[in-house]
C-alpha cells in the first residue's frame, strides 16, 4: 500500500517535471500543445474517493500552471477532468465491473477501453483549458481545431508511454 | 436543518467541484490582473530557480543564433562610434555640452522562464527590484521590442510578451502614422497594427518601430516588417499585419528600459487630464 503511494507521488513528480522541462518548450506550428502530465491524474486507482481526486487535481494543476503563470487555468482544467471521471467509468464500466484493487491502464484494461478512456478525459481537460484560456467563443473553430489536435497528440504521447513503461507486458 | 445537511451530503461531491471551480476562476481573474502582488507566478524565486535551471541548458541550443544576433547589434553599434567621423566642424570650443541629458538607461537581464504558445505569454528574467526595475517598465532585444515588465520580485520579474492578448504598444511606421499593435494568438512571429487611415500608403516591408507616447519604449526600437496590409472591418481603418522581428523562441538577454523622464511626463499628463476633465 505505501510502496504504492509512493510510486503515485513519484509519478506526478515526474510527469510535472517532464511538461515543465520538457513539453512546455517543444512548439509544433502554434496549435498543438501536448499536456502528458494529465497521464497521472487518469492513472489513479479506481478506488481513491472522487473529493480526493479532485483535490490532487486541483494541486497538480496549479503546479503545472505557476511556471507559465496560468495556475488558475491549468487547476480549473484538471477539477474539471476529476469531476467527470467517475461519470466516464460509469459509462464505460464491463460487465462483470472494475477490480477495485487496480487503477486504469492499458494492462488491466485493454487499449479499446483505455483509448477511449482517455481521449474523453483529455477533451474535456484541453476544451476547458483552452476555451477559458481565450475567454470566449469568438475563435470557436479555432479553438475546435487546436483542442482536438491537442488532444490526439497529447494521447498518442501517452500511448507510448504506457508501452515504454509496462515492464509485465507478458503477463497478458 | 437535518435535512439539509442530508442535502448537503447528499451533493457533496458537487458541492465540492463548484467550490473548487469558484477558487480557480478567482485565481484565474486574479492572473488576468496588471500589478497584483506576486506571490505565486513564476517570478516567485523559487519557482524562478527552478526555471533557470532548465534554461541554461537551453541556452546551448541557441547559441549559435543569439551569438549572431549580438554579432549585428554590435556592428550596428559600431557605426555610432564618434572615432568614426571625421570631424567637418572648425570652430572649437572647451565647454562641456550639457544641451544634452541621459533619457534612457538600459538593464541587462537574462531570460530564465518563457513561454510562446500560450494565448497570454509571459517571460521572466533574473533581476528584480534589488536592480532598480519596475512595473511598466519597457523590454527590448537586440533584434527589438519585446513587451512590458508586468510583476517584479527581488531577484526576478515577469514580463507580459507582446504575445499576450492584454498587450498594445503605440508603435508607428516610416510615414509617421502610428496606431496600436495587438497579438491575436495565433502565429508568434505575427501581430496587428490596426487604425492607420485607409487613404495611408503602406508597403510590404516598411519598418514598423516604436513610439514614446507611452513612456514605455524608446522612440524608433525596432518591432518588426509590414508583412500584408487588407482593408479592415468597416473600410475606414487598415488591417496591417506584421512580421515581428524579435524571434520569442530563442530569447537568450534582453535590456529593461529606464526612462528617467517618465515620472515628469506623468505628472504633467496627469495634470492635463485632471484639468480638462474639471471642464477648464
Amino acid at each position: 500500500m505505501a510502496i504504492e503511494v509512493i510510486k503515485i507521488i513519484l509519478r506526478f513528480l515526474l510527469l510535472i517535471a517532464v511538461q515543465v522541462a520538457v513539453l512546455n518548450h517543444i512548439e509544433l506550428t502554434g496549435l498543438i500543445n501536448p499536456y502528458l502530465y494529465v497521464m497521472a491524474l487518469l492513472a489513479l486507482p479506481f478506488k481513491m474517493p472522487k473529493g480526493a481526486v479532485m483535490i490532487v487535481a486541483l494541486i497538480t494543476g496549479f503546479a503545472v500552471g505557476v511556471f507559465t503563470n496560468n495556475a488558475g487555468l491549468h487547476a480549473s482544467a484538471c477539477v474539471m477532468l476529476a469531476f467527470v471521471r467517475p461519470g466516464v467509468f460509469k459509462l464505460l464500466s464491463p460487465r462483470e465491473g472494475y477490480e477495485s484493487d487496480t487503477s486504469p491502464s492499458v494492462k488491466h484494461m485493454g487499449l479499446r477501453w483505455y483509448l477511449i478512456y482517455a481521449a474523453l478525459l483529455i477533451f474535456v481537460h484541453h476544451a476547458t483549458l483552452f476555451y477559458l484560456e481565450v475567454f470566449s467563443f469568438n475563435a470557436f473553430f479555432t479553438t475546435l481545431i487546436r483542442t482536438f489536435l491537442s488532444t490526439c497528440f497529447t494521447l498518442f504521447l501517452i500511448i507510448i508511454v504506457q508501452y515504454l513503461f509496462s515492464k509485465t507486458k507478458t503477463e497478458r | 436543518m437535518r435535512n439539509l445537511i442530508q442535502l448537503l451530503w447528499k451533493y457533496n461531491f458537487l458541492l465540492l467541484f463548484i467550490l473548487l471551480q469558484v477558487f480557480c476562476f478567482y485565481r484565474i481573474i486574479d492572473e488576468q490582473k496588471f500589478h497584483k502582488a506576486a506571490v505565486l507566478n513564476s517570478s516567485n524565486a523559487m519557482v524562478a530557480n527552478a526555471m533557470q535551471k532548465v534554461n541554461e541548458v537551453k541556452d546551448y541550443l541557441w547559441l549559435r543564433e543569439n551569438n549572431a544576433y549580438l554579432a549585428a547589434e554590435n556592428a550596428r553599434l559600431k557605426a555610432y562610434d564618434s572615432t568614426l567621423f571625421f570631424d567637418l566642424s572648425t570652430h572649437k570650443s572647451g565647454t562641456v555640452d550639457s544641451a544634452y541629458a541621459i533619457q534612457y538607461q538600459f538593464i541587462v537581464a537574462k531570460v530564465v522562464n518563457n513561454t510562446i504558445h500560450n494565448r497570454n505569454n509571459f517571460i521572466t528574467v533574473n533581476k528584480g527590484f534589488a536592480n532598480g526595475i519596475e512595473p511598466d517598465m519597457g523590454v527590448i532585444s537586440a533584434s527589438g521590442a519585446v513587451g512590458v515588465v508586468k510583476d517584479v520580485s527581488e531577484h526576478f520579474s515577469t514580463i507580459q510578451s507582446l504575445l499576450h492578448s492584454k498587450t498594445r504598444a503605440s508603435v508607428k511606421l516610416k510615414s509617421g502614422f502610428y496606431g496600436p499593435l495587438t497579438w491575436d494568438g495565433s502565429h508568434p512571429q505575427r501581430a496587428t497594427l490596426s487604425e492607420i487611415p485607409a487613404n495611408v500608403k503602406v508597403n510590404v516591408g516598411d519598418t514598423v518601430v516604436t513610439t514614446a507616447f507611452s513612456t514605455i519604449f524608446p522612440e524608433g526600437v525596432m518591432v518588426g516588417r509590414v508583412l500584408s496590409v487588407k482593408p479592415g472591418s468597416g473600410g475606414d481603418f487598415l488591417k496591417i499585419t506584421v512580421a515581428l522581428s524579435t524571434n520569442f523562441s530563442n530569447l537568450s538577454h534582453v535590456y529593461i528600459v529606464t526612462n528617467k523622464f517618465k515620472i515628469e511626463q506623468k505628472t504633467l499628463e496627469a495634470k492635463t487630464d485632471s484639468i480638462d476633465k474639471n471642464g477648464n
